[in-house]
């Protein structure tokens, strides 16, 4: 059974990680734009294990080091963070650029928003002369404290653009906070909050699964032209461990990625559940030997088998696992693509149910009609591929998700948040449907 | 400029000046003197090279300070404050290791041991004024007064700020207890302010406030009776910010000595020790000796092993409790939907899956509540 620390997805050499689809190296970018070429292949490129925290303190010193108006500022910034993501960063490029804040974390984004104001551009000049504004890198100490911040987020943050009719922006503004369940957060430490942001046009949020990925994404929610929220899977900053490439690098912003190829279900997921959802399919194929699961796998894959008759199909279902990456806007042509190999869709998640990332995407799949059938030949028809979803699903949509109880209970973790064998179930109902 | 005004404005300018000498005089909103030298101000002492007094009874060894006025108090409260004050370090020593064993999650340190109740951090500074508003308008209950205690950290949110600005414009009985301790987790107070601390808040709201040195319990008692009394007279908040200094670290997650100093923290514990300062005072009045003091951390130490073993040994509320409370009235579908499914996945691997067999056994009825609906 993979743990995270053993998990597949993980890239483990050097040759994974540097082989890593959609990377985008910032020298390559660099030699593009000059015509030269000299490393832009992966040949002479270093990587290092590193954890979670680790990838993202490297991140942050990349953005720091490459941007003089870059700052990192929030609630115990400067000793290193309670996560440790910014250990050494104060020392290292003083106290001006990485700074302590009060504690207010309405505070904290609204510094943040004037901050990043200040770098809006005004035909050729930056807004103000030549200000220092630019880059805001805020931290809020902890998801669950986001909501002092709301407003700043949803109606200055957001708005800032569509207000000013693109005069002003505040897109060098990147809030960072830990998010999801550990094992003993609590109500106020272990929220997922991200169903919330689903109708907050003019934000981006992300969620990345990993070392490698927290990189690539953190520059990039960087240095993209719109705020972004980039919540951090606090189990993962030690859990996860991979070969990092050190350079400067990013990864596309609004792209999900497809983890494991598969022909019969397409399982959508994001950060921690990622790493269950490769245990469940594990134990697809792998159940507790001599125990009442393995029957009911066995009986449910009968039922699958028996359901696809006279297809041409193997003896086990391959499954589809997609990284979403940006929850805001999120990658809904890959999953149609997807769905139109596979015709069953799982969705998992640990926000709650209802008013969540699952619910909205299987409304996506099921509302062909909201779009319009393009007739530009280079682009894709999301129309058409949504009523083809939809018409040609097999089965219902699942969602599994954290039940819709005001925040994750103590006692009551282990049996709120979708762990393998609950997602076991769910691909058994969808594949046996 | 008034005087370089066009020929035909100025019948108009005329009459509206004549008319204001004679009206100017105070100002429409406030009943301010007018100045004619530019007057800044940074201070609520009126001068601003003075801080805001700290308010203290005893000295460090416990002797009351010169033309101190004692709090009424008798052996009896007095042997009571100090058993009080000397349960948390009690509680710290032992919960801390015991957090250290695995066996409890997450455990947050109490020292100082100031004779008030731990704060939760944010969020309740807000509600207090309803409260005591609340209270207020309760025939029975009209002479009590709602407590919100907090640190100089939660000081800095806006629901700090809101609550003080509603207590005092609706009238509200509270009483704000800050506990200065110098630190929010790894932030120092000189990092998280840069007025004169938290009580120089409380006369922009229009609240009576006081500062008081924290680790001096008789001072504290004077200080929250008097505020107290204030309270119910006036009917408003009043503030009281009790200075002090965090000796341990923020909570079992936390190494202070990333951040800060051991010296610092061993001289200050050395300089001022808010329970020998009480003792000392207790000793001379031959309210305490060391006997005493034997016995009381013998007693502390088996009452809080007792209580810890009762609770350990307690199991967990039956698992269909993570379903209560949501909602009162109708339970709506959802909900429902959501128990039942539940139900279902645990009959049909709650004794398969090793990991649910074993958390199962934890709660009362083993899940079993859930799996015959
Ligand atoms: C809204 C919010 N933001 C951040 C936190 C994380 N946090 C918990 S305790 C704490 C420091 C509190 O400091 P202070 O108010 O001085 O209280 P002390 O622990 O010193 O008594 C912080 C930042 C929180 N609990 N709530
Ligand atoms: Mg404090």
């Amino acid at each position: 059974m993979p743990s995270i620390a053993s998990s597949a997805l993980l890239k483990h050499t050097r040759e994974q990680a540097l082989k890593m689809p959609e990377i985008v190296w910032a020298d390559a970018e660099l030699d593009e734009a000059r015509g030269t070429s000299s490393l832009s292949s992966t040949t002479g490129r270093e990587t290092r294990k590193m954890n979670t925290y680790q990838a993202i303190r490297d991140a942050l010193s990349i953005a720091l080091s490459t941007n003089d108006s870059a700052i990192v500022f929030g609630e115990d910034v400067a000793f290193g963070g309670v996560f440790r993501c910014t250990l050494g960063l104060a020392e290292e490029y003083g106290r001006e650029r990485v700074f302590n804040t009060p504690l207010t974390e309405q505070g904290v984004v609204g510094f943040g928003i004037g901050y990043a104001s200040m770098g809006s551009k005004l035909g050729n000049s930056t807004l103000g002369g030549r200000g220092m504004g630019g880059t805001a890198i805020a931290e809020v100490q902890f998801v669950d404290y986001i909501w002092p911040a709301f407003d700043q987020l949803l109606n200055e943050a957001s708005k800032f653009r569509y207000r000013s009719g693109g005069q002003f922006n505040v897109g060098g503004l990147t809030v960072r906070c830990p998010t999801m369940a550990v094992g003993h957060g609590g109500l106020y430490h272990s929220q997922s909050p991200e169903g919330f942001f689903m109708g907050a046009g003019g934000l981006k949020v992300v969620i990345p699964r990993s070392p490698l990925q927290a990189k690539g994404l953190l520059l990039s929610s960087i240095r993209d032209p719109n705020p972004v929220v980039f919540m951090e899977p606090k189990v993962l900053y030690r859990s996860a461990v991979e070969q990092v490439p050190t350079s400067d690098y990013i990864l596309p912003l609004g792209r999900a990625e497809i983890l494991t190829t598969g022909s019969d279900l397409t399982v959508v997921t994001y950060g921690t559940s990622v790493y269950r959802c490769e245990q469940a399919i594990h134990l697809l194929t792998h159940p507790p030997e001599g125990t009442g699961i393995e029957r009911t796998v066995r009986d449910a894959l009968g039922d699958w088998r028996r359901s696809r008759k006279g297809q041409n199909t193997s003896s086990t279902p391959t499954i589809e696992l997609i990284d979403l990456r940006t929850i805001l806007p999120y990658d809904l042509p890959l999953v149609l693509r997807s769905l139109s190999k596979t015709h069953r869709l799982l969705i998992v998640h640990e926000g709650p149910t209802t008013g969540g990332v699952g619910m909205q995407i299987a409304g996506d799949v099921m509302s062909g009609f909201n779009t319009t059938s393009t007739t530009n030949e280079s682009e894709e028809d999301v129309g058409r591929m949504r009523r083809e979803a939809f018409l040609g699903l097999e089965a219902p949509v699942k969602v599994i998700g954290g039940w819709d109880t005001p925040g994750v209970a103590l006692q009551y973790e282990k049996f709120y948040i979708p762990d393998e064998v609950r997602i076991l179930d769910g691909l058994l109902e969808v594949l046996a449907y | 400029m008034l005087r370089r005004a066009s020929s035909t404005l100025r019948p108009l300018i005329n009459r509206i000046s004549s008319l204001s000498t004679r009206s100017l005089g105070r100002l429409p909103n406030t009943q301010s003197p007018i100045v004619s030298k530019p007057h800044f101000f940074n201070s609520v002492t009126g001068d601003s090279n003075e801080l805001i007094p700290a308010f203290r009874l005893i000295d460090g060894t416990g002797v009351p300070l010169d033309g101190a006025g004692l709090p009424e108090l008798d052996e009896a409260f007095a042997r009571k404050l100090y058993e009080n004050m000397q349960l948390l370090p009690n509680l710290d020593n032992i919960l801390y290791n015991v957090q250290r064993q695995g066996k409890i999650s997450f455990y947050m340190t109490a020292q100082p041991p100031l004779p008030m109740t731990m704060s939760r951090p944010q969020g309740k500074t807000n509600a207090c004024p309803g409260v005591a508003y609340a209270l207020r308008r309760s025939p029975e209950r009209s002479n009590s007064v709602a407590a919100c205690f907090f640190g100089e950290g939660a000081a800095s949110e806006g629901d700090f700020h809101a609550g003080l600005l509603l207590a005092s414009t609706i009238p509200s009985p509270v009483v704000f207890i800050a506990r200065n301790n110098g630190f929010a987790i790894s932030t120092p107070s000189s990092e998280q302010y840069h007025g004169d601390g938290i009580a120089s808040r409380g006369p922009g709201y229009g609240i009576d406030t006081i500062r008081v040195d924290g680790n001096d319990v008789l001072a504290v008692l004077a200080a929250v009776r008097e505020a107290r009394t204030r309270c119910v007279e006036q009917g408003r908040a009043v503030l009281v910010e009790c200075m002090s200094y965090r000796v341990g670290h923020h909570s079992t997650s936390d190494d202070s000595f990333a951040y800060r100093a051991r010296s610092e923290v061993e001289d200050r514990k050395r300089i001022d020790n808010p329970l020998a300062r009480f003792r000392l005072f207790m000793e001379t009045r031959g309210w305490w000796d060391a006997q005493a003091e034997e016995e009381l951390k013998t007693r502390h130490r088996a009452d809080v092993l007792k209580a810890f073993k009762r609770a350990e040994t307690q199991s967990r509320w039956e698992l269909g409790e993570l379903f209560t409370d949501i909602y009162a009235g109708e339970e709506p579908w959802n909900i429902k939907e959501q128990r039942k499914e539940l139900g279902r996945l645990l009959k049909k691997y709650g004794e398969d899956w090793e990991p649910w067999r074993r958390e199962l056994q934890k709660y009362k009825n083993e899940g079993r509540d859930l799996i015959k609906e």
